[in-house]
């Protein structure tokens, strides 16, 4: 009996370890900052281990009866809190953290009860000496096969939702197991067959549904029906659907809803080109899904437009499929348009044209590579193949969420000599965005727009350039490629805007 | 810090078969690559005394300079750019370059040694001049804070050290650092602020780079080693300890106990370059590294260069230099006949080729001691897995590791993605006396390194040793001269300054240690002597 019960000690110490490691890993997966993540649930979870052992003194009688339920408990919540936390990860963005640390809290406190009752339980069976020795042993040792086996084998091989439904069913088959040892003891295990075997049978039916359980968690990050997923050489190209609604996510970044994308491509395009009707030569770098291009060819005096995109991929998606091919207007088929794929920034190196507009149109810099492409060497280039009357737009962040971001993309364009007109409109799905028009000579907005644009007319577009207070220009520095200054920046405002 | 220049040097024994490689099949699991070096064949032959062919033709010229490293080629470079033509510079190998000389691949060309420079300062204004007429430098180059292209300033993010378990920006350790240390540091650092800012009895900077035009090494710091010289100031924090020696390390190939504390501070107190865009700490690189330089500087001097050519026996008379010259290509020798002679080759090389080496350089140059090196290119089909917030750097180091830890040699593309990484590695042989670590690169194949080095940054990247497609490896024997105090406390670099008749010395070596501004102060200032009083020689 004793060694039965020591062997409950061994499986109980594994899964409190277990689930602490579980609830660290995985808030650090979904939060980051590990270090913080892996301390803070360390903290909680043995404080709450104390408040357990605390609280263990107000168990007086039915010890055996008490530490089943205990076990019960501790194997549903702990079996299914990865599951619980992914959930409520996707889906409440915000008390994610609270009921993280309630959890834990919660986990903790009832791994905490577990050891004090089991060395009253083993009181009368052993020698004190013995007894301390052998279970404090023994639960260290539990914690040691656990840590070595979590990162080696279980993270890796099952991953979190299976492991903590693992040592969830091993806590129930400790209850079963020390509700037989004991049946003769027992005042009430009628009831206590029956919940331990509803609890085994929800734990076995959480590792059957396991696999549908994390692909629904992840499908739900994005919201809508996955149409298409493609891996290229340069990122991950995910479609979605819902209804009318068509999603282009470029490495889990939204790049446009197919419901407001118009209000984002007339906005970068009608107020810069609008203002030359003389344009003919039209440079657009980045922007593989042709909406800015639907929008360029509204205008018949541009002769050529040359779309120099990195990815092949993005350009042959939306030249075929049959849904994007509508939302481009069939854009990119058209005898009008270029399409170069290569490196933007080594391409204009070695452009010796000259365009009367180009549209730069990149991805948020939101890493180092990136960036390169927002610094002051890369406009340089830019203006280089602007023409002498010519004019360039800039999609550069929203001044809202990111405004000295956004005003340290006005400051480095304006620091290669061009004129700078920043402006701002709202997209719904993106919220407040920012674009900077910049050329050699002063701008003057368009009297005359094409006809069928559903956001931008000519009385609108004044108005775009008008920045309330929160959004005003504020002092900034140039960005470099040897500062990186606007990678920082950028990932400092975004933080605060998740927060 | 960075790892600064270190110059041509340890091509006597070099062949003129330039990367004489040997191709090997990798034991299981090893990268394929090369071992790579200069051939010992040209310098044997000299030592065995087994000869070279007699000359079978005579050249005149006014000037000649033999070595074309960063010394000789800048030497050229001021001859040229005053208008003298009648000079030649001889080069040993097949590609000038000495230290600087670099790779390439499909992927990216990276640096085989000295890898980046400083931004100079006020005093190498011939330097500025050159990066000027290179395009490096923009606007006026007398500038106090000149223009540099951004394309050639090392891009963001720098540095990054691996210290418990995790990268940090930077490399001075500041990650799991107890506070009584980092206090300790900041008196450093701002002990270096002032030796930075202090002046000598003439107004010059105390320490200055080049280290010519500042002030002479002081007893006080030239006699004792860094290391003591830090227990000395009442430093013990082994992070600073560790950071100091890496700066020696990877500066001048010693570790810190050997060398000189006058060198040792040098390295942190005698930059003063300053730029209007970038920071003081910056520097100037390029993906083949310091070559840039070396090629654009051997592409000006045309015809005057003279590769595959090795000297091996130069005599002083009444009327001029006599230089018997080995043209490998040919097979066969000439005797250059010069007014003056520049040697620009290993200052200590110069006694195996002239039988009456004048006494004062006789005494000097048998106490010049050279560090043995190793490089390591290595080429990633992608870079490693990165896992912290730390992104990739230009420069990654490894604390308390063997090596001075890897340079992105691509880091400076500007393209959003690369067909893969090429990191260049480096490690000077410290662990043991220079002529134990020459044995070593001699005798330990290619497997032997390649397992070293990748299991050193597999430490750190358990990805990389499967992503590494092929890790090249070049050895340099005598890299670079080794700033002991025993150097510094003797006349020995004073001596080696002084002309001997038609004779002067031009080379990094005269200054203790291997920087690419040195050489290129002690290269101008060697065409600045072939062109006083020229005439009366003519």
């Amino acid at each position: 009996m004793p060694y039965a019960l020591l062997f409950s000690v061994f499986v109980v110490a594994a899964c409190g370890l277990a689930y602490e490691l579980v609830a660290a890993a995985l808030s650090s997966y979904l939060v980051g900052d590990s270090v913080t993540q892996f301390s803070t649930v360390i903290g909680v979870y043995l404080s709450a281990m104390g408040v357990g052992s605390w609280l263990s003194r107000y168990f007086q009688r039915d010890l055996i009866g008490s530490f089943i339920r205990i076990e019960l408990a501790v194997g549903l919540l702990g079996g299914f809190s990865a599951a619980a936390l992914f959930f409520a990860f996707t889906w409440l963005s915000g008390p994610f953290l609270l009921l993280l640390y309630l959890l834990v809290f919660v986990i903790g406190m009832l791994v905490g009860l577990e050891i004090p009752l089991v060395m009253r339980l083993l009181e009368h069976r052993l020698q004190f000496k013995d007894l301390v020795s052998r279970v404090l042993s023994i639960d260290y040792l539990g914690a040691l096969a656990v840590s070595l086996l979590f990162p080696l084998w279980l993270a890796p091989k099952l991953g979190m939702v299976r492991t903590a439904l693992l040592f969830g069913l091993l806590n129930v088959l400790v209850a079963l197991w020390t509700t037989w040892l004991f049946r003769h003891e027992l005042v009430s295990r009628r009831v206590l067959w029956l919940q331990g075997g509803s609890a085994l049978v929800l734990i076995v039916a959480g590792f059957a549904a396991a696999d549908r359980l994390s692909s629904i968690a992840e499908t739900a990050l994005y919201e809508d029906r996955i149409v298409l997923a493609e891996s290229t050489p340069y990122q991950r190209i995910v479609l979605t659907r819902w209804r009318d609604d068509v999603r282009l996510f470029l490495n889990n970044n939204l790049q446009f809803s197919a419901r407001d994308e118009y209000r984002y491509h007339e906005a970068l395009i009608h107020p810069g080109l609008a203002s030359l009707p003389w344009a003919k030569r039209v440079l657009v770098l980045g922007g593989g899904d042709g909406l800015a291009i639907r929008e360029i060819l509204r205008y018949p005096q541009v002769e050529s437009v040359t779309l120099v995109e990195l990815d092949p991929a993005m350009p042959a998606l939306f030249k075929q499929h049959p849904a994007l091919r509508e939302l481009n207007g069939d854009a990119l088929n058209s005898p009008r348009v270029r399409i170069i794929n290569t490196d933007a920034f080594r391409w204009l190196e070695s452009q010796a044209n000259a365009y009367d507009f180009i549209v730069v149109d990149f991805p948020d810099p939101t890493n180092f590579a990136v960036g390169k492409l927002y610094t002051n060497t890369f406009y340089r280039m830019a203006e280089r193949a602007l023409g002498a009357r010519g004019r360039m737009v800039v999609q550069s962040t929203s001044p809202l969420y990111a405004r000295q971001s956004y005003w340290t993309v006005v400051q480095t364009i304006e620091s290669v000599g061009l004129q700078t007109r920043p402006y701002h409109a709202l997209v719904p799905s993106f919220g407040e965005w920012g674009f900077i028009l910049a050329g050699r000579e002063p701008y003057t907005p368009p009297q005359r727009l094409p006809t069928g644009l559903r956001f931008i007319n000519a009385d609108t577009v004044p108005g775009l350039f008008n920045f309330p207070p929160d959004m005003a220009r504020t002092p900034a520095e140039v960005n470099r490629l040897n500062n990186q200054l606007l990678v920082r920046t950028f990932e400092q405002e975004w933080k605060q805007v998740q927060r | 810090m960075k790892r600064r220049d270190f110059l041509r040097a340890g091509s006597l024994a070099a062949g003129s078969l330039g990367l004489a490689g040997c191709s090997r099949t990798p034991p299981s699991g090893l990268p394929p690559g090369q071992l790579l070096g200069p051939s010992q064949a040209l310098g044997h032959r000299l030592r065995d005394g087994t000869g070279f062919p007699a000359a079978s033709e005579t050249r005149k010229v006014e000037a000649l300079i033999i070595g074309g490293g960063m010394a000789g080629l800048s030497c050229g470079w001021w001859l040229k750019r005053q208008g003298h033509a009648s000079f030649a510079v001889l080069e040993l190998e097949n590609e000038a370059g000495g230290n600087a000389r670099s790779g390439s691949n499909p992927i990216s060309a990276y640096p085989w040694g000295a890898h980046y420079l400083p931004l100079p300062g006020p005093e190498a204004p011939e330097l500025r001049l050159m990066l000027a007429e290179f395009g490096a430098l923009k606007g006026d180059p007398h500038a106090l804070r000149p223009e540099y292209e951004e394309r050639y300033l090392c891009f963001a993010p720098q540095e990054r050290l691996h210290i418990h378990g995790a990268w940090q920006e930077g490399l001075l350790p500041q990650f799991g650092i107890a506070q009584v240390e980092r206090h300790q540091q900041q008196r450093f650092i701002e002990q270096i602020a002032s030796l930075k800012a202090t002046l000598d009895g003439r107004g010059r900077p105390a320490f200055a780079t080049p280290s010519a035009r500042g002030g002479s090494p002081t007893a006080a710091l030239a006699g004792i080693s860094m290391a003591d010289w830090l227990q000395q100031q009442g430093y013990d924090a082994p992070s600073l300890h560790w950071w100091v020696n890496y700066g020696c390390r990877d500066d001048y190939g010693t570790d810190y106990r050997q060398t000189s504390a006058w060198a040792g501070l040098h390295y942190h107190a005698g930059r003063h370059g300053q730029a209007s865009n970038a920071d003081s700490d910056d520097v100037l690189t390029w993906p083949e590294g310091n070559s840039w330089l070396t090629r654009r500087m051997a592409q000006g001097l045309g015809d005057a260069l003279q590769p595959n050519a090795m000297a091996w026996q130069i005599e002083q008379t009444a009327q001029g230099c006599s230089v018997l010259v080995y043209l490998a290509q040919e097979n066969r020798s000439v005797r250059y006949l010069a007014d003056k002679l520049v040697w620009a080759a290993p200052t200590g090389f110069l006694a195996h080729v002239m039988p009456s080496l004048p006494p004062p350089w006789q005494t000097a140059m048998a106490q010049l001691s050279y560090a043995p090196w190793l490089v390591a290119n290595l080429s990633l089909r992608a870079p490693p897995a990165e896992r912290g917030q730390q992104p990739l750097c230009w420069d990654n180091v490894l604390y308390g590791a063997a090596g001075l830890g890897y340079v992105v040699a691509n880091h400076q593309s500007l393209q959003l993605h690369d067909q893969g990484c090429v990191l260049s590695y480096y490690r000077p042989l410290t662990e043991a006396t220079p002529a134990a670590g020459r044995k070593l690169l001699q005798t330990a194949p290619h497997a032997y390194w390649a397992r070293s080095i990748l299991a050193e940054l597999g430490r750190v990247h358990p990805d990389l040793p499967g992503l590494t497609e092929q890790l090249d490896v070049w050895r340099w024997g005598h890299a670079m001269l080794r700033p002991t105090p025993s150097l510094f406390s003797s006349d020995v670099l004073p001596r080696l300054r002084q002309p001997q008749g038609r004779i002067m010395l031009a080379h990094s070596d005269l200054s203790g240690f291997s920087l690419a501004e040195e050489a290129h102060y002690w290269g101008v200032r060697a065409a600045r002597w072939l062109l006083e009083h020229k005439d009366e020689f003519a």
